[in-house]
């Protein structure tokens, strides 16, 4: 039996990564998909941005020493659209982060994070803009995201966020690695199957 | 009783229940797997101990990761080898039907389930990949998973999901000569965004759509994701019937009678009650080309590129143009190119290869210029090589090649170098995508593609017809 583990609030230092629509390519490109496990994934979020061909470091939030040890990524619109790698989170879950808090996310992406344990967070344009600049100006800044109560708590700041009631409650309640939830029902899942015409190849 | 959407009573049907946490357990009826997302998902049913809920029900491939060109085991790519051998290991162990690299059957995923007749009408789909969406086109509900969804289906044949709404996307009227199926959802996705289809199912439908052949309409669907939509679909009608007819997953006889009843009867009905709809017109269409590094910054080939000031996002315009490298208010005419790519799950297919072929023939590729054609399957580079195509090809100066996912996304030899700027019949034109951090990609129709290659330049594919 797994532990149940349950997510309610995740805190710590943060680092902001600013622009719309961030895919899953660049936060991962396709060449760290060829290997078997997810084990290494954490050395690789946004490689080509953060490390030119000779493998020197360039300018990049995630290269910056004053964001070392963040645990929560601050993000605009869209952030993980395209690809579905699960790769992505995972390459960001490992490097540290343990919380994202933007503008929006693409659909698939912010799924994947969930059945890791990642929550994924929504706050409006202006106050994403107020906790970019906030840890920009004072990179030790502790953030506390409360997934129960939905709210994001900084300095003497306290913040609403959102995320969809679903995940919310899958976070909460440590449902968010469904599979056990969902093998409990197969008997159900039989039924289900067994009315659909095409699963007995239309045969009467 | 209010009208109900094909979404609507698919869903209903494959529901299995509410979940503790509020989601529905959505039952999956077809799941293809292949090499990239999957080797984690089978190392965690070994962990647990778990089989495979319902094996009839998957269906494996390799796509991503072969060579398209020397396809001899071991493969040079050491990583690539590795990860084929842990699918073929994972497929044998678990007892998965699989279309190996010496199948006649082997392609990209998103090609080989609607010409084995797997993907159908009024079922869900599931797959490790974005591209999903593309099954759509026969009527299916079909979604683009990750890992650990994969494991979800593989062991309970069900994922836990929430309710999408649907968007009626009505293309009326007709397309001008020289205009595709690429330019339509080009168009589409430039209208309403990247993320503009986040929450809902884009329901396709309108004379332009009614008259796509399936393979259109696979390319339609395809990138219902670059538009933020996770599903996209076209309503099952006689040109769906008539492409499943006698493939060879399809039912026959008085089956295959049965078959097209319940076909029919999942299609959206006519009173049918949507959350949004959106009306574009076929003639407004021209042949669509990206300019940036989304699929939404596209234009049409008689426009010049945006000023950032007066774009929708000019943060984002603005970090296109700096890594693209051309100024705003050019032309997109003219634009040169290194490198031409036909293919992909987008655009890999007969109807592609036919329009490319016929601008092709007799004509030249532009010295200097690496061009690609690229099969999505076996199948279709057999049948291709049956009319001739390749030939076509070839004496124009394309290279001809097995089939895979290929220079798409830069898992598999084939690459952009530097700052190469590659014409691509594709889906994604983001940074690195095709394997250069610093290369370029022009996403276009494979006919544009063809167009593009004969004049080392983007060109007005109409000049040709």
């Amino acid at each position: 039996m797994t532990e149940i583990v349950k997510i309610v609030k995740v805190g710590g230092t943060a680092v902001p990564m600013r622009g719309n629509d961030i895919d899953t390519d660049r936060i991962i490109p396709a060449r760290y998909l060829k290997e078997v496990t997810f084990a290494r994934m954490g050395d690789y979020p946004f490689f080509d941005e953060r490390f030119d061909a000779s493998g020197k470091k360039k300018d990049h939030p995630f290269n910056d020493p004053e964001y070392q040890g963040a645990s929560v990524l601050f993000v605009n619109k869209n952030f993980g659209c395209g690809s579905s790698r699960e790769h992505a989170p995972q390459a960001l879950y490992r490097f540290g982060i343990k919380a994202i808090v933007g503008e929006s996310f693409a659909a698939i992406f912010a799924g994947n994070c969930t059945m890791m344990g990642l929550p994924t967070v929504t706050a409006t344009h202006d106050e994403v803009a107020l906790m970019m600049k906030t840890v920009e100006e004072n990179p030790k800044t502790k953030f506390t995201v409360d997934i129960e109560t939905k709210t994001i708590c900084f300095d003497d700041k306290r913040i609403a966020i959102d995320l969809p009631e679903t995940y919310r409650s899958a976070l909460t309640s440590g449902c968010w690695d469904s599979t056990a939830l969902l093998r409990a029902n197969l008997d159900q899942v039989k039924k289900t199957a067994a009315k659909l015409p095409y699963i007995g190849g239309f045969a009467n | 009783m209010a009208g109900r959407t094909l979404y609507d009573k698919i869903w209903e049907s494959h529901s299995v229940g509410v979940l503790p946490t509020g989601q529905t357990q959505l039952f999956i009826g077809l799941h293809l797997i292949h090499e990239i997302t999957t080797a984690p998902a089978f190392d965690m049913l070994r962990e647990k101990g778990m089989d495979v809920a319902f094996l009839e029900r998957t269906f494996a491939t390799v796509d991503h990761i072969v060579p398209t060109d020397i396809r001899t085991r071991p493969f040079l790519d050491p990583e690539a080898e590795e990860l084929t051998q842990a699918l073929e290991k994972n497929v044998k162990q678990f007892g998965v039907e699989f279309f190996g690299l010496d199948s006649m059957n082997q392609g990209i995923v998103h090609v080989i389930g609607p010409q084995l007749g797997l993907t159908q009408p009024g079922m869900t789909l599931a797959c490790g990949d974005s591209h999903t969406s593309t099954h759509g086109a026969f009527g299916t509900l079909a979604f683009g998973i990750g890992t650990s969804q994969v494991r979800d289906v593989l062991a309970t044949q069900t994922l836990a999901m929430d309710k999408l709404k649907v968007r009626r996307i009505n293309v009326n009227g007709a397309l001008g000569t020289g205009v595709y199926a690429k330019d339509v959802i080009l168009s589409i996705i430039r209208k309403l965004g990247v993320s503009g289809g986040k929450g809902f199912a884009y329901e396709y439908g309108g004379a332009v759509i009614d008259r796509m052949n399936m393979e259109e309409r696979m390319t339609l669907c395809n990138m219902s994701i670059e538009g933020g939509a996770l599903v996209g679909y076209v309503n099952p009608d006689q040109t769906t019937f008539d492409y499943l007819k006698g493939r060879r997953y399809v039912p026959s006889g008085a089956a295959f009678d049965r078959a097209v009843n319940y076909w029919k009867s999942v299609a959206s009905d006519s009173a049918a009650i949507y959350d949004d709809v959106i009306n574009m017109e076929g003639k407004d269409i021209e042949p669509t080309v990206t300019w940036g590094i989304n699929p939404g910054q596209s234009v049409g080939i008689s426009e010049r590129l945006p000023i950032p000031d007066e774009y929708a996002d000019p943060d984002g315009a603005r970090k296109a143009y700096e890594h693209m490298g051309w100024q705003p208010g050019a032309p997109i005419l003219g634009t040169p190119i290194d490198v031409a790519f036909i293919g992909s799950c987008t655009n890999s297919r007969m109807t592609d290869f036919r329009a490319a072929a016929k601008i092709a023939q007799g004509r030249k590729v532009k010295a200097g210029i690496r061009a690609l054609v690229v099969p999505g399957s076996a199948e279709v580079k057999k049948l291709a090589e049956a009319e001739g195509l390749h030939e076509v090809f070839k004496q124009a100066g394309f290279q001809w090649r097995e089939a895979g996912c290929s220079m798409c996304l830069a898992m598999n030899p084939d690459k952009l170098n530097g700052r190469e700027i590659c014409a691509s019949s594709s889906n994604r034109n983001f940074i690195g995508r095709q394997g250069s951090p610093q290369g370029r990609t022009l996403l276009m129709s494979p006919a544009m593609v063809a167009a593009a290659a004969l004049n080392g330049k983007v060109v007005d594919v109409r000049q040709y017809e």
